[in-house]
């Protein structure tokens, strides 16, 4: 008699996440309750197919716009990014990385709108600083992998900057280079999202309209905003950078004033739990602090952790299923490209929109919220499956068609596709904050509700809980990779 | 390397020159409305008041557009508005957060604003005097979280009728962001019921954007004061002596038809900060005041 073999640990930790996502969702709110979807459908459908490019005033401008925050938050994030890679040593400073990239740039954003208002100060740093966190994390991990041969190679009594500059960055920067490229793809995607909360990029417009109902201007947005995404290696020619850069500082309406009282009194007072504030007293603080923590920090976390596992299951189902569509292993040229502008559209819908348009659809739950964060990430990692199986080479007599894609290419990519979920695990849970913003229940709803009433003691408390949820789940992230020895380097694609 | 730097000097460049208010912008008057329907027409309408205000006042005025009820009220605090076209809520809290500032004028109905709770046809839910309670247990959607008519004012009606908060009362609580999305979802039965600013919903009929065979009108609030265009306490300070005085007089003076159609308002009348004490002390008894 055989005995059966042990499960891999590949295979236990892929049941153990499915088995979670199982149970959150049997007690996830999914019920479709809407009455008559198809009248506010059918005008979508419409809407998108007779695209109208000249409904929108100034659309030129709000995708310079656009384009302008996104070059200096992420040329920004670059500088800062590369210092604080090179502290990373320092407990510190990787605290403070995990610190601010745990905060979703859109909350970055609401801050700062306290602080500065609708200057471009707020859209440049509300990129730029957790955008910083990340590029800390990957240039330090980047430096860390590079070849230690060359530095034993140099003389001794080198200064510790010339050794950098000449041996260890020229080694790095091919890489610098090509994940400065993805982050500013980012920076453009997270730049028109800012656009929902009031800075006048192409989000504005998108917002506005989707609001409406004018869905041929929502159309001609986003085809406007797909093109700009897709055409981005065709016009991001390094020797251009400054042009843009200079061109970015320069177009940004520089002229809002902001005074540094503003800035002091909401450090000072605005943050303060209102019972301290108004001096009510030990008591009145717990009541506070029961309220915060009981009515809102608990239930808004469980629908984040529910919301987060669900979408991290079905995002990796979703990418098994699309990582073929741009698979030179699997698929003919003429499909690939096809397959290529289906996932260009697929990963630069903000989810946002995605939740939005489901949410007409199938009425009030965490459905469309689920959705929308498959499709999304789902995308973005078939895409870089996909990129990654261009560098797989089969033996000359590998079997064909569905054999070959079950037997031959999805075992090879199945690691790597894990690694880059896992590492996508945290991005996931940050991008339930902007779905909160929708209505779902998510911790992001009820920070939204603390701004909209103006009570940021109350968004501050909430933003920290939210940070804290998001550096443990990259923790536990960072240990699973780690025990089952999935390599992170494909994410600097 | 070389780019490294450029980078890093265009960076730094951008960052200077940022806190330095470029001197034209202390000349302009500026003000905002809060985004209680669709932006279009706020656009529309506020470009036309922008106008007006600078013709009559014989200085730059601008309106800018914000995408928030919050953010109106922000912007108002820290100055970058003098004058904000508020709710009764969002009014309460500037005037809160801004010693000295006041509430002038105010719509001629302004004082006896209504909501209107709408519910889809598949409901059976008619138009009724009382409160219609049979709407416990359906979805229920509010316009945006800040606003009087489609939160506050609704909200105290539905707790006053049940006795709990919304959440235990209906199967679900959605915050729509305005009354036209109000009336959208609604219609599309996304939602079964909602609360929405009774001028809003009567222009939309009017104007036929909304299906009354799908969508209808199933009671009306008691009327409460609403809408009010205040200004901060210290534009005399900065636009000279008897510049609050002017500005009050231009909008009470307003009777350009065009103008005021686009409101929709008969003309506009004198409002005074304690006109909304019945609002405050709705939102304090609501807990969305501190």
């Amino acid at each position: 008699m055989i005995a059966r073999p042990e499960p891999s640990p590949l295979a236990r930790t892929t049941i153990t996440f499915v088995g979670i996502a199982f149970v959150c969702f049997v007690f996830a709110d999914v019920a479709i309750t809407t009455v008559d979807p198809w009248q506010e459908f059918r005008l979508l459908l419409i809407g998108i197919v007779t695209p109208d490019f000249y409904a929108t005033d100034s659309v030129a401008l709000s995708i310079g716009y656009t384009l302008a925050f996104a070059f200096l938050g992420v040329a920004l994030s670059n500088v800062l990014g590369l210092f604080l890679a090179l502290l990373f040593f320092s407990r510190i400073v990787r605290t403070f990385c995990a610190i601010i990239r745990a905060v979703h740039e859109l909350f970055w954003a609401l801050i700062f709108l306290q602080l500065f208002g609708l200057s471009p100060l707020t859209g440049v740093l509300a990129i730029a600083l957790p955008y910083a966190g990340i590029i800390a994390k990957v240039y330090a991990e980047i430096l860390e992998e590079a070849d230690p041969a060359p530095l034993k190679t140099i003389p001794g009594g080198t200064s510790l900057l010339s050794a950098f500059i000449f041996v260890r960055l020229p080694d790095a920067w091919a890489h610098f280079r090509s994940y400065s490229m993805y982050r500013l793809e980012c920076g453009i995607r997270s730049s028109a999202v800012l656009g929902f909360i009031g800075l006048p990029t192409l989000g504005f417009h998108l917002e506005t309209a989707f609001k409406e109902g004018r869905y041929s201007e929502v159309s001609a947005l986003l085809i406007l905003f797909y093109v700009v995404i897709a055409s981005m290696r065709t016009w991001m020619k390094r020797p251009l950078i400054p042009v843009y850069l200079i061109g970015a500082a320069v177009i940004l309406p520089w002229g809002v004033s902001f005074s540094f009282d503003n800035i002091v009194r909401f450090l000072t007072e605005d943050i303060v739990p209102h019972p301290l504030r108004s001096g009510a007293g030990w008591d009145a603080l717990w009541d506070w602090l029961y309220l915060m923590v009981f009515e809102q920090a608990v239930p808004g976390t469980i629908a984040t952790v529910q919301l987060t596992m669900i979408a991290l299951v079905a995002t990796g189902f979703l990418t098994i299923v699309l990582f073929p569509l741009i698979s030179p292993l699997l698929l003919g040229k003429a499909s690939r490209f096809c397959g290529h502008i289906f996932l260009v559209v697929a990963r630069s819908t903000p989810e946002y929109i995605l939740a939005f348009i489901l949410l007409q659809l199938w009425g009030p739950s965490m459905l469309p919220a689920i959705i929308a964060l498959t499709i999304h990430n789902g995308a973005i990692i078939g895409h870089l499956i996909g990129r990654y199986t261009e560098t797989v080479s089969l033996r000359q007599d590998a079997s064909k068609g569905l054999n070959r894609y079950a037997y031959e290419v999805l075992p090879r990519v199945y690691r790597p596709m894990l690694a880059l979920l896992f590492y996508r695990w945290e991005v996931i849970m940050r991008e339930t904050a902007i779905l909160g913003i929708l209505g779902i229940a998510t911790l992001g709803f009820y920070v939204d509700s603390a701004f909209a009433d103006l009570r940021f003691d109350r968004a501050i408390l909430l933003i920290a809980i939210t940070a804290l949820l998001n550096i443990c789940v990259d923790a536990i992230s960072r240990s699973v990779r780690s025990r089952l020895r999935l390599q992170t380097s494909l994410k600097q694609q | 390397m070389m780019v490294r730097s450029v980078l890093a000097a265009a960076g730094v460049f951008a960052l200077m020159q940022a806190p330095v208010a470029t001197p034209v912008m202390a000349a302009d008057f500026v003000f905002t409305a809060i985004p209680d329907q669709d932006e279009t027409q706020l656009r529309k309408r506020f470009g036309k008041v922008a106008e007006y205000l600078s013709g009559t006042l014989g200085l730059k005025v601008k309106y800018v557009p914000v995408k928030s009820y919050a953010a109106a009220v922000t912007a108002f605090r820290n100055n970058q508005v003098q004058l904000a076209w508020f709710g009764g809520l969002s009014g309460v809290r500037a005037r809160e957060l801004v010693k000295g500032s006041r509430a002038i004028a105010q719509g001629k109905k302004d004082p006896f604003f209504e909501t209107y709770f709408i519910a889809h046809k598949s409901t059976g839910l008619k138009f009724s005097k009382s409160f219609p309670k049979k709407i416990a247990g359906m979805t229920f959607t509010f316009g945006s979280k800040g606003s009087t008519s489609g939160r506050l004012m609704p909200e105290f009606h539905i707790r006053s009728a049940f006795g709990k908060v919304p959440n235990k009362v209906f199967k679900k609580v959605g915050f729509s962001g305005n009354h036209s999305r109000t009336i959208a979802l609604v219609q599309s039965g996304a939602y079964q019921a909602g609360a929405v600013n009774y001028k809003v919903w009567n222009r939309d009929v009017k104007s036929g954007k909304v299906d009354t065979s799908k969508v209808t009108l199933i009671w009306k609030t008691p009327p409460y004061p609403d809408y009010q265009w205040t200004m901060r306490g210290d534009v005399n300070k900065q636009f000279g002596k008897g510049f609050g005085k002017k500005i009050q007089d231009a909008l009470l003076s307003m009777n350009d038809p065009d103008l005021l159609k686009s409101f929709p308002r008969a003309g506009f009348i004198a409002a005074r900060n304690t006109d909304y004490a019945p609002i405050k002390d709705t939102a304090k008894k609501l807990g969305l005041i501190d």
